[in-house]
């Protein structure tokens, strides 16, 4: 056991802090730090300038153009690109779908869809949840009936995010109704340029849109974009869950945010003196950055263990509530450190060329909105109550 | 960075876990803790003989371990069981002797299980606050006395030899001015013993005029206390780890065989999602000591944080695992025969123990504030 960085881990530390000195886009780094609305281009370009430097894919393996990083470098790399004020790179493909065609893709597959993934040819989204199945995913009623060398796909997706971005939908779909829900699923590769589909975007409670409806009538599906085997699809489909869990242990996203909101309660006065003396405000903060440490040290245990840049099910599920637990305690002391000031807000000052003079502090105007946009976290990715339920039965047995 | 325990660890944790589950049964644990002495020093013997002593002290000691990996694999297993020997007064007062040096041979006959030693330090009025101290030392000549009162000294009667705080010069809550003695027991030292709420042997300590040899110097007391507590805080989280997960597995069990409705009770989720949560914050539990344990060597304000930290979070999640694991059991949960009682008895008492979870809270800013 040693919990100090080798000299290693401090180099690459070091390296990977000069790449992004250097390449970080100091207009995206603005709006990050601001906390402006992103465009589709700008997150395009990020992940163009990690991919040429090899980084765009850390979870995944050299063979197929991963950095081959440990669980420790991973860490750092991600707690350095959130502190310098790096975007999130788009998960869909590269940590969702790219496991599963890896594991359970056919190899004409991982040759045609792995390296447009990391060039950037295909932006992916998820065709999971539908609107009568949620936590109940495995009740999902989208078809997929086979008609010759095609799937006939009817039926609708619901909570898309980014889906108006995207060229591609990895779909579950029903290929069987024989036996229990979970045996009938299929897990399908659809181009959303074909012809039958449509995508609505669903505004959020704080106004934006992130998330879509996409609807399918009678939109055909070559067969080879079926993934592994005809009505296996559950496995699979739980095995990119783990991976998606993982990611939102949000380790370094989280220390990042209470690095802000560390500013943000020194700058805000309460009774002349900084809100972050105040000893309720300060007892508050100080258990949610204890919490996180142990958190930190949690996440590495278990991915120090995972195979493949994704923990066990179970395990991904205890990062996954602990860490939205985490994050959104973060969102809500922001939030409460503006006072008054929480209340101002302006949509059009979240776009990059938005010239006005801010109404109170100029970090003010994003800060309650995220507190309201990251209530989804408990919720996607199965819901924490989800999450309770496949630990009480794969740890405790019931 | 890495999180694994070396092979010699793997060793010490399995010899002792081995042990214990062997000869430390609780219906024996209760036992040792209606004796005289409050504790089996039978045990004690065969812990001496089986290297446990040792664990808690470097090799410049005669020790083979003393490192922060050490003491978590070793109080977690002395939580698991309960164990009720002196363990915690011997880390204590044996850290304090190390780092002030010139008692070699003392240590080794601690090691041997031939002496026993405690820290007399805390007062009536101290409440967890490590610079309070009222007992004063005098001098004459090169000789010391020492008169005082010192409260609930952990392991105070057994000890033959203690480790006392005293003031030399400075106001009552300076941190300058403090320094340590070693005292034998005397008549000039009156000890009214006592067993703690869990089990544990402690002690009302009256020292009149007792002679007393000064440690490690004048005024050097308060910074050997702080890196002795350092490490019983961190060992006692340990400890308080093992007892949480004991309970934990008590309590999942009892889950698989009670049965209410016709089913076992486990399967509902006004139950089961809450120990899915007691599983999530084990973790944490687990991960708090590991960033105290690997620490304990770290710069002061670091170390300080972390170990701050770790007995605030063992306060917290303490007490839920504590509450949960007696709700979840029902009426069984309240009886002194089921042993799932003893282990919350001891989580929730660790709380008492060297700053409860608002004392490290505070403290934890306040270090914050001096980074």
């Amino acid at each position: 056991m040693d919990l100090a960085y080798s000299q290693e881990e401090e180099s690459f530390r070091n390296e990977v802090r000069s790449f992004l000195d250097a390449k970080l886009p100091a207009r995206i780094k603005t709006k990050m730090k601001l906390g402006k609305r992103l465009t589709k281009d700008d997150m395009v370009e990020w992940h163009a300038i990690l991919n040429e430097q090899g980084w765009l894919a850390t979870n995944w393996p050299s063979e197929h153009g991963g950095p081959g990083w440990t669980a420790v470098q991973k860490h750092i790399f991600d707690e350095e690109c959130w502190s310098a004020g790096a975007p999130r790179t788009v998960p869909f493909g590269l940590n969702m779908l790219a496991p599963v065609l890896m594991k359970f893709g056919s190899e004409e597959q991982k040759a045609h869809y792995l390296p447009r993934i990391l060039d950037g040819t295909d932006w992916w989204c998820q065709g999971y949840s539908e609107p009568g199945s949620g936590s109940d995913l495995a009740s999902l009623r989208t078809s997929a009936v086979r008609d010759g060398d095609h799937y006939i796909v009817n039926g609708q997706k619901t909570w898309t995010t980014l889906g108006h971005f995207a060229n591609w939908i990895f779909c579950l779909v029903r290929t069987s109704t024989e036996g229990k829900p979970q045996e009938g699923i299929s897990f399908l590769l659809i181009d959303m340029d074909t012809p039958g589909i449509e995508v609505r975007p669903i505004i959020l409670l704080e106004g934006e849109h992130e998330v879509n409806e996409i609807f399918f009538d009678n939109v055909k599906v070559p067969v080879g974009n079926l993934v592994g085997e005809e009505n296996k699809g559950w496995t699979y489909a739980k095995y990119l869950l783990t991976h998606e869990r993982t990611g939102t242990a949000n380790v370094g996203n989280s220390n990042a945010a209470l690095d802000k909101l560390k500013k943000i309660a020194a700058e805000q006065k309460k009774g002349g003196k900084p809100l972050s003396e105040d000893p309720f405000f300060a007892a508050r903060m100080a258990k949610v950055e204890m919490e996180l440490n142990a958190l930190k040290t949690t996440n590495l245990r278990i991915l120090a263990q995972a195979d493949a840049g994704a923990a066990a099910g179970p395990e991904s599920s205890m990062l996954k509530v602990k860490g939205t637990i985490v994050r959104l305690e973060i969102n809500d002391l922001a939030r409460r450190a503006l006072g008054p000031y929480a209340l101002p807000f302006s949509s059009e000052a979240l776009e990059e060329g938005y010239n006005e003079e801010p109404v109170g502090p100029d970090y003010a105007n994003p800060i309650a909105a995220k507190y309201f946009n990251n209530r989804k976290m408990p919720i996607f990715a199965g819901s924490n109550e989800v999450q309770r339920g496949i630990i009480s039965k794969t740890k405790l047995g019931f | 960075m890495n999180f694994e325990l070396n092979e010699d660890r793997t060793l010490l944790s399995d010899t002792l876990s081995r042990f214990l589950s062997d000869n430390y049964q609780i219906e024996k644990r209760h036992g040792f803790v209606m004796t005289d002495d409050r504790f089996s020093r039978e045990m004690w013997a065969q812990f001496a003989e089986l290297g446990m002593i040792g664990a808690l002290f470097t090799e410049e000691f005669g020790g083979f371990g003393g490192q922060g990996a050490d003491l978590m694999v070793v109080f977690e297993a002395l939580g698991r069981n309960l164990v009720v020997e002196p363990f915690l007064p011997t880390l204590l007062a044996g850290s304090a002797l190390a780092r002030a040096g010139g008692q070699e041979n003392l240590i080794e006959q601690v090691i041997a299980g031939e002496e026993m030693i405690a820290l007399a330090h805390g007062e009536p009025a101290g409440r967890y606050e490590l610079s309070h101290v009222e007992t004063s030392a005098t001098k004459e000549g090169d000789a010391y006395t020492i008169s005082g009162n010192k409260a609930v000294v952990l392991g105070g009667a057994s000890a033959t030899h203690l480790v006392v705080s005293a003031r030399t010069s400075g106001e009552v809550d300076a941190q300058d001015g403090i320094s340590l003695f070693l005292v034998e027991k005397s008549d000039a030292v009156n000890v009214r013993d006592y067993g703690t709420l869990d089990g544990y042997p402690a002690a009302e300590i009256q020292l009149n005029k007792a002679s007393a040899t000064l440690l490690g110097g004048e005024g050097a007391g308060f910074d050997i206390l702080e890196e002795a507590f350092a490490k019983a805080t961190t060992a006692v989280c340990a400890e308080a780890f093992g007892a949480m997960e004991a309970a934990k597995d008590l309590t999942v069990e009892y889950m698989h065989t009670r049965k209410q409705f016709g089913v076992p009770i486990g399967k509902f989720q006004a139950l089961n999602h809450r120990m899915a949560d007691v599983l999530i914050e084990l973790e944490q539990m687990r991960s708090a000591v590991i960033n105290a344990a690997g620490n304990l060597d770290a710069d002061r304000i670091t170390r300080e944080r972390e170990v701050s930290a770790c007995k605030h979070l063992c306060g917290t999640i303490g007490r839920q695992v504590a509450e949960e694991s007696i709700q979840i059991h029902g009426g069984m949960g309240m009886t002194w025969e089921y042993p799932v009682g003893h282990f919350a008895k001891r989580i929730i008492m660790i709380d008492h123990l060297f700053g409860d979870t608002d004392h490290h809270l505070e403290r934890y800013i306040e270090l914050g504030r001096a980074a």
